[in-house]
């Protein structure tokens, strides 16, 4: 008999309208890694809160029964105390406090007195991060720290509470390949020293790398728990459950017929907002009609800042170059005017830059092409649902109706939402910033395939990832992009991973 | 796909189970609907209470009026109030604007002797200006409303005190008065009572039933939940009596007054805005999140700044409404209004974080505040207390809000 430390049996959740979770069962072994897989949508996130008391016992269905007793938290302390904690797909770290301050938020450590003994905080918080392998003082904002380093903040936070389960809701989504791998191989040495991880994602490379078990899940019900170990375990097989059918590729097949230039940029230099230095110094580059452009470069390389600084200027000072539309120079002082060039930028992080949540999809969806939708301010509403209800047919979008409200949408979900609404400005150019950030492997393929579709009615894609294996299947040509300089230009037929990693890491000296 | 519409009309959680009787439809049709009704039955509940505790005298055609004409300054300013909220700023200045344009006004037509409407004008002119003022701090120099408004607070009383050198000016011309204590009356003749009241109340009544049943198919074919059809037309049905309980008690009384008709006139206007142009779309964008807004090609900046010019105008129109009514114009007026119309925006439902709220929410929450001030005064309940009540009631609505939405994220 093997030794379970978690076993979730029968477990159902509805919310309003929504059956999440009908039926999902959930065996863990102690001391194992343990993967969560599924499509969007499919009830993953809401498992692990109802597992973690998010949802309190009584909102749900069905047992949990944890180190062989069951378990009916009422909270997130509750089950904090028996040792489970949840890192969520969204962060929750404070960006002001410092490293020590954010690891024991709500678990202060008191001195006498009932004030909080500084010293020893400090002292317990280098010693968790040293565990974490974070070189970084204790005193530093953790805002100041990148996704990467913050994740370990959140992991070393779990550590000081005694956790013996620790739950990962896709934490390397926003990670580039070298902090995964540094993160993933933080989770294995957790598990030597004896802590049961539970890992939702949709990196399936990283599951089949990493995991000891693996449970798909697809509609609120366990479809099968595999060893992975098992010599019939495989993507393969992961993908055909989650889907329900066999995937041919990951990339699907586009015939590249690149027309003329719609979009050319030369000599362009950005400034911090506040600080003085150069974001992106001196870029060139073009992008030609029927065309998919990649931007490749390192969290920090300037992707971001540059995408952001040509729309619109919507990010940092003295903004100095030249951009060109279809030959013709353009100078969008806001970002309206930018859409009205026909440009549209999906930004990396969708809470933040894409959404208001407390909104409905068919709101969201409308909200910047809002003044096409309107004659003289007043919006046409049949025509704004209808086209949400064509965008969320066409994208499957997984909800009740566009009139559902989108933060309570799955992450994956939400991501839809937001190309969904770029989409409907009707760009000539659509730069999206991380495409399939949280997206599972069909909805990729159908980003891709819409990607697609948009570039062969002769308009023009620009990609900016830190996946290059995204990049590599989705592009025609890549610029790498090293501390806000673009290091290189390489059509995909002669690009590597290796040969883009060396441009992406190429020092600022040997450019010159 | 509409055609699926029929069949989803039931909630979805359990399919072909247990099968929903009428009782535990009813029980979720009102705990999902609660956080939109409550407080229009909180309102009714209230009504109720005090035509108990003061032997119907609360109820009687002269208290209703009365209601109506001394509470209509804050209706007005809760509109402006609410439309701040959902954008997530406040002003707290509005009750020292309110007695800034009412001294305009009064000087005008009082000490220089012009016409009324100059005087009004006058009024709405510096109230304009005052929003622009504070729109410009809070929209292109960045500084948080919370402030700006503080200072606007302390400055524009500071400016009444002076214009009016500190003494109160009145009595206005008679057709000054006309504005808040007029009344539109036996225009189509009547029997003891108004039948133009009852008509105009009548066509409300019918305009509401006819946009809810709207409402309700547009929501059937989205496939969103709707109550049950009894429900609903139970709903139309006490919200129909009501209103024409209300109406034949002005009717009887002195007729229709021409504040009310301003004030249906303006929350009609302001709720269109609010849900069907783009401006009104921008403003709840902003207020949900404001760099997702930015990024969308919203220009915050202007909306902020047309937002504030929006809430002066409203003030001085409720400055005017206000010197109307008390006719003359006072260097205390308007005196911890925009407490009360801050309040009546949080009752009515607005989040503190922006975002969320309506204007017929807002106009709720007002009332709700009225009909309590005025029982507890025919009660002849003391000041203080009365105070202490609506402080705990404000904390109350709002604590109910937070409890209720956290109970439906976590059912
Ligand atoms: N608070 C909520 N209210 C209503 N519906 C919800 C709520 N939270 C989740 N849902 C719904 O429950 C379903 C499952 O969502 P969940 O977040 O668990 O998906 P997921 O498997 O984590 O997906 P992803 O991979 O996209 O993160 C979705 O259809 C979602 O819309
Ligand atoms: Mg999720």
């Amino acid at each position: 008999m093997d030794d379970y430390i978690l076993e979730m049996r029968s477990i159902e959740k509805s919310f309003p309208g929504v059956k999440a979770l009908s039926g999902v069962t959930l065996s863990a072994r102690r001391g194992e890694v343990h993967a969560i897989c599924g499509e969007n949508g499919a009830g993953k996130s809401t498992l692990m809160k109802v597992l973690s008391g998010v949802y309190p016992h009584g909102s749900y269905g069905g047992q949990i029964i944890f180190e062989g007793t069951e378990c009916q938290f009422s909270s997130i302390r509750d089950s904090e105390r028996a040792g489970i904690v949840i890192i969520h797909q969204e962060l929750a770290l404070v960006p002001h406090l410092s490293i020590a301050e954010n690891i024991f938020l709500g678990n202060e450590r008191r001195g006498s007195g009932g004030l909080i003994d500084w010293h020893r905080a400090h002292a317990e918080a280098s010693e968790l991060l040293d565990r974490v392998g974070l070189r970084e003082k204790s005193t530093t904002p953790v805002g100041q720290l990148g996704v990467g380093k913050q994740q370990l903040v959140e992991i070393a936070k779990a550590l000081s509470k005694d956790v013996k389960l620790l739950i990962l809701d896709e934490p390397t989504a926003a990670l580039n390949d070298t902090d995964s791998a540094h993160l993933l191989g933080l989770v294995r040495q957790l598990q030597d020293q004896g802590i049961t991880s539970i890992i939702i994602s949709h990196k399936l490379n990283e599951i089949e790398a990493s995991a000891n078990t693996t449970t798909v899940i697809r509609d609120g019900q366990t479809v099968e728990s595999m060893d992975m170990a098992d010599d019939s375990a495989s993507i393969d097989r992961i993908i055909r459950s989650m889907v329900g059918r066999d995937l041919e590729s990951f990339y699907p097949d586009r015939v590249s017929n690149p027309g003329e230039v719609v979009l050319e940029v030369q000599d362009w230099t950005v400034r911090h907002p506040v600080q003085d230095r150069l974001v992106v110094e001196g870029a060139s580059f073009t992008v030609r009609a029927g065309e998919v452009v990649g931007i490749a470069g390192l969290m920090g390389a300037g992707r971001t800042e540059l995408a952001m600084s040509l729309f619109g200027k919507s990010y940092g000072r003295f903004i100095s170059g030249r951009a060109l539309m279809r030959g013709r120079e353009i100078k969008p002082r806001s970002v309206a005017e930018a859409i009205d060039y026909g440009m549209a930028y999906v930004s990396e992080d969708r809470k933040q830059y894409g959404l208001n949540l407390l909104d409905t999809i068919a709101r969201n969806i409308s909200g910047a092409a809002l003044p096409k939708l309107a004659r003289f301010g007043w919006v046409n509403q049949h025509r704004e649902n209808r086209l949400a209800e064509q965008a969320m047919e066409k994208m499957r979008i997984k909800a009740p109706s566009v009139q559902s409200v989108v933060g309570q949408l799955s992450g994956g979900n939400q991501q839809k939402v937001v190309l969904s609404k770029w989409l409907l400005t009707g760009p000539e150019l659509l730069i999206i910033d991380e495409p399939t950030r949280g997206i599972d492997v069909g909805a990729k393929y159908e980003i891709y395939q819409l990607i697609n579709e948009f570039v062969a009615a002769g308009k023009a894609v620009v990609v900016i990832s830190s996946d290059l294996l995204e990049i590599l299947g989705t592009c025609d040509r890549i610029y790498t992009l090293s501390q806000g300089r673009i290091t290189g230009e390489v059509p995909v037929g002669q690009a590597t991973e290796e040969n883009l990693m060396t441009l992406m890491t190429k020092e600022k000296e040997t450019v010159r | 796909m509409t055609t699926m519409a029929q069949r989803t009309d039931k909630p979805l959680q359990d399919p072909g189970g247990s099968g929903s009787s009428t009782l535990t439809e009813l029980r979720l049709a009102l705990t999902r609907n609660l956080r939109t009704s409550g407080i229009y039955m909180a309102l009714v509940a209230l009504v109720v209470l005090f035509a108990v505790f003061t032997g119907g005298a609360s109820l009687s055609p002269g208290n209703i009026t009365n209601i109506v004409l001394q509470y209509s300054y804050i209706l007005i300013l809760a509109i402006g109030m609410v439309i701040v909220i959902i954008a997530g700023h406040i002003d707290l200045s509005v009750g020292s604007v309110v007695a800034l344009t009412s001294a305009i006004s009064a000087i005008t037509v009082i000490k220089y002797g012009m016409p009324w409407w100059v005087g009004v004008l006058a009024a709405l002119a510096a109230g304009l200006a005052i929003g622009a003022w504070h729109g410009f701090w809070v929209a292109y120099v960045g500084i948080p409303a919370f402030i700006v408004t503080l200072a606007g607070m302390l400055l524009f009383r500071g400016m009444t005190l002076w214009v009016l050198d500190n003494i109160s000016l009145s009595p206005f011309p008679s057709e000054y008065g006309v504005i808040a204590s007029g009344f539109v009356n036996g225009l189509l003749g009547g029997y003891g009572y108004d039948t133009f009241t009852l008509l105009v109340f009548a066509i409300g009544v019918i305009g509401f039933a006819v946009n809810e049943y709207r409402t309700r198919k547009t929501r059937r074919s989205y496939r969103q939940p709707v109550p049950p059809l009894w429900l609903f037309a139970a709903k139309i049905a006490a919200v129909g009596v009501v209103v024409m309980a209300l109406a034949w008690q002005l009717a009887t009384a002195r007729g229709l007054p021409v504040v009310l008709i301003m004030l249906a006139i303006l929350i009609m206007a302001y709720s269109l805005i609010m849900q069907h142009t783009v401006f009104g779309r921008q403003i709840y964008a902003i207020g949900g999140n404001l760099s997702a807004a930015a990024l969308s090609g919203v220009k915050v900046k202007a909306v902020n700044f047309w937002i504030f010019v929006n809430m002066g105008l409203l003030s001085a129109v409720a400055g005017i409404v206000f010197s109307s009514r008390t006719n003359g114009a006072q260097p205390g007026a308007g005196n911890m209004f925009e407490l009360d119309a801050i309040a009546a925006a949080f009752i009515g439902g607005a989040a503190v974080t922006g975002g969320v709220g309506r204007v017929v929410g807002a106009m709720a929450g007002g009332l709700i505040m009225a009909v309590m001030s005025n029982g507890m005064q025919l009660m002849g309940i003391d000041q203080s207390v009365q105070s202490v009540v609506k402080g705990l009631v404000l904390l109350l609505a709002v604590a109910f809000d937070i409890w209720n939405k956290r109970r439906a994220g976590a059912q």
